[in-house]
């Protein structure tokens, strides 16, 4: 995708599935997609099936291959009257305990690798949530980062695209 | 006759002696300032809440500092070099120094923002430079280069030029597919960048498409309200209002429930043999989903004015001409029809101007074929951070819907307009 040839095959490769795609806009609507029998298959964030899958025991099955995975960040403004306090809050929630007992309420894989070990049950009490995380060493095999420095480039551009080749 | 006309007018006084026509004057005048204060609360809101928003939408749509405000030097270098003059030492320099103050304001990422919405690919350029901006030493030319060499690329200088003023109207060429190429001279984008005229298109014809059908359907049932007995009228009307008050957002997703793959119509379709299982129909997530639900959503807006006009016509006019010998067409298209006229006039104005700008009916069953305008609008705002080429966007839908109001009050004058 980084050269015009690339985004030129990326292009060729939707106009073979054109006539089969939904696209959705917003996350909840994946799920409701596969459960409605809309489509059979859907990319989606791995949360909002994992509430799906074992909350609402959906017959939902994820692919982690070719997963595309991106990171969250903390920013303290500038001038923060409790500047103390919240670096001390980041140095917690980014703790390799805090980040691995995150997985008790929701299935976001915690960023650092000692916390994988770490990773326990979900909060019913009975599912181990480990196969359930994205970075799941089993599931992180072919893995893929999502680029910032790439889509703050050619957002615009590829948005434009896609939208003229969605409209034609 | 003179003398008399001044001795009368003289006369006329009120009763503590002020000449009649000063009194009433100023009796006038009062009576209008109060009047004036009353509605001063709307004026004021609409003024704030309206008519200001607009403007800055205009503006929006034709400045943009993000670059000429943060790289001063930059442009004074482009006001002093003509067009066309390669960038020597001294540019580079400055290029230098404005970056340097772009990072310890951390402006550096809306600098590139502006340039890379004409020169795609260019943000990280300029976010990096910054980065490093304060260890980059003389000879800043070949430090830049070797930063990256797309420093020296006359693209980058000439996209440059044009983000050092902030007035500009290249929103409103990428609003209508058009880019400056090299020479600086009005262009096509690619065939495969084009998208903004043809939704243009589509919406308007698609607005019209739904006021026709809406107009179609609305004419029986508001015609049946006005001559059925006043029970069965108000009854039929509830049904009429009760879509009117639901939540539009309620009444997109049940048609979602009704048309999709597995949805209740399909179902149905299949259940009664009509289609087979594998052949379900494609009502949603394309142009039809779009039509049919934005025409339920819009109907009582055509219904209501046809009602409002249809009410008063006496049938004794319909009876009259068919008594004289017209038949039952002739009577509708001659005596009935015309007489509804102000109602279609103003249904359509008000379906039409709407549907134009309609926004989360498309985007949430209109898939791909079935998006208009305002979601390419949105997608601007939300998505891609280009705030000007949104407002450069709603700034032609506006003026094209103006230039129509113009057009229908020439044709049909906005005074035969009848809202109920």
């Amino acid at each position: 995708m980084g050269t015009p040839e690339g985004v030129d095959r990326a292009f060729a490769k939707l106009d073979t599935i054109k006539k089969d795609v939904v696209w959705w806009e917003a996350g909840a609507q994946p799920p409701q997609l596969l459960a409605d029998g809309e489509v059979t298959m859907s990319t989606a964030y791995n949360g909002r099936l994992f509430a799906a899958e074992v909350s609402e025991a959906k017959p939902f099955k994820t692919v982690w291959d070719g997963q595309v995975y991106e990171y969250d960040l903390f920013v303290i403004p500038k001038g923060a009257p409790n500047l103390e306090a919240a670096m001390e809050f980041v140095k917690f929630a980014t703790s390799t305990q805090a980040l691995a007992d995150q997985a008790k309420w929701i299935a976001y894989g915690p960023s650092r690798k000692s916390s994988a070990a770490l990773v326990g049950l979900f909060n019913d009490g009975k599912t181990e949530m480990a196969p359930y995380m994205p970075t799941n060493p089993a599931n992180m095999t072919n893995a893929l980062a999502s680029s910032y420095d790439f889509w703050v480039d050619h957002d615009g551009e590829l948005n434009e695209r896609f939208n003229a080749w969605l409209a034609n | 006759m003179a003398d008399l006309a001044d001795s009368a007018s003289a006369l006329i006084v009120t009763a503590d002696g002020r000449p009649l026509k000063e009194a009433l004057r100023a009796a006038q005048a009062r009576a209008k300032w109060r009047a004036f204060l009353l509605v001063l609360p709307l004026l004021l809101f609409i003024l704030i809440s309206f008519i200001y928003p607009i403007i800055k939408v205009l503006e929006r749509s034709a400045h943009n500092d993000k670059f000429s405000a943060n790289m001063p030097g930059m442009v004074q270098w482009f006001s002093e070099n003509p067009k066309g003059t390669p960038p020597d030492e001294a540019a580079f320099a400055v290029l230098v120094a404005d970056l340097r103050a772009a990072a310890e304001a951390k402006t550096a990422g809306s600098v590139g923002e502006r340039i890379n919405y004409e020169l795609p690919g260019t943000r990280s350029m300029f976010t990096a430079a910054a980065r490093k901006a304060d260890k980059i030493e003389p000879p800043f030319k070949e430090a830049m280069l070797a930063l990256d060499p797309n420093w020296g690329d006359q693209e980058v200088w000439r996209v440059m030029r044009q983000g050092a003023s902030a007035w500009t109207l290249d929103f409103y060429l990428s609003a209508l597919d058009l880019q400056r190429d090299h020479e600086g001279s009005i262009v096509q984008v690619d065939e495969n960048q084009r998208v903004y005229v043809q939704l243009f298109v589509r919406t308007f014809l698609l607005s019209a498409f739904i006021t026709v059908v809406c107009m179609i359907l609305a004419f029986p049932i508001a015609h049946l309200l006005s001559v059925l007995p006043m029970r069965y009228a108000s009854l039929l009307m509830i049904l009429v209002l009760l879509p009117f008050w639901t939540s539009l957002l309620v009444r997109t997703t049940s048609w979602m429930v009704l048309l999709q793959g597995q949805g209740v119509v399909n179902n149905a379709l299949v259940w009664l043999g009509l289609v087979s299982d594998d052949g379900r129909l494609a009502m949603i997530n394309n142009m039809t989903g779009t039509v049919v639900a934005m025409t339920h959503i819009l109907l009582p807006f055509m219904i209501l004015p046809l009602y409002s006009v249809m009410k008063p016509i006496p049938p004794s006019y319909v009876r009259a001409a068919r008594s004289l010998g017209a038949t039952s067409w002739t009577a509708f298209r001659r005596i009935y029809f015309p007489q509804t006229k102000p109602g279609i006039a103003a249904g359509s104005l008000l379906v039409f101007i709407l549907s134009v700008g309609y926004y989360i009916t498309p985007a949430l069953v209109g898939g791909a074929s079935g998006q208009l305008i305002s979601n390419l609008i949105a997608v601007n705002i939300n998505k891609t951070n280009n705030f000007s080429l949104a407002a450069a966007l709603a700034t032609i839908l506006l003026v094209s819907i103006l230039i129509l109001y113009w057009i229908y009050d020439r044709l049909i004058g906005i005074d035969k307009l009848k809202l109920g």
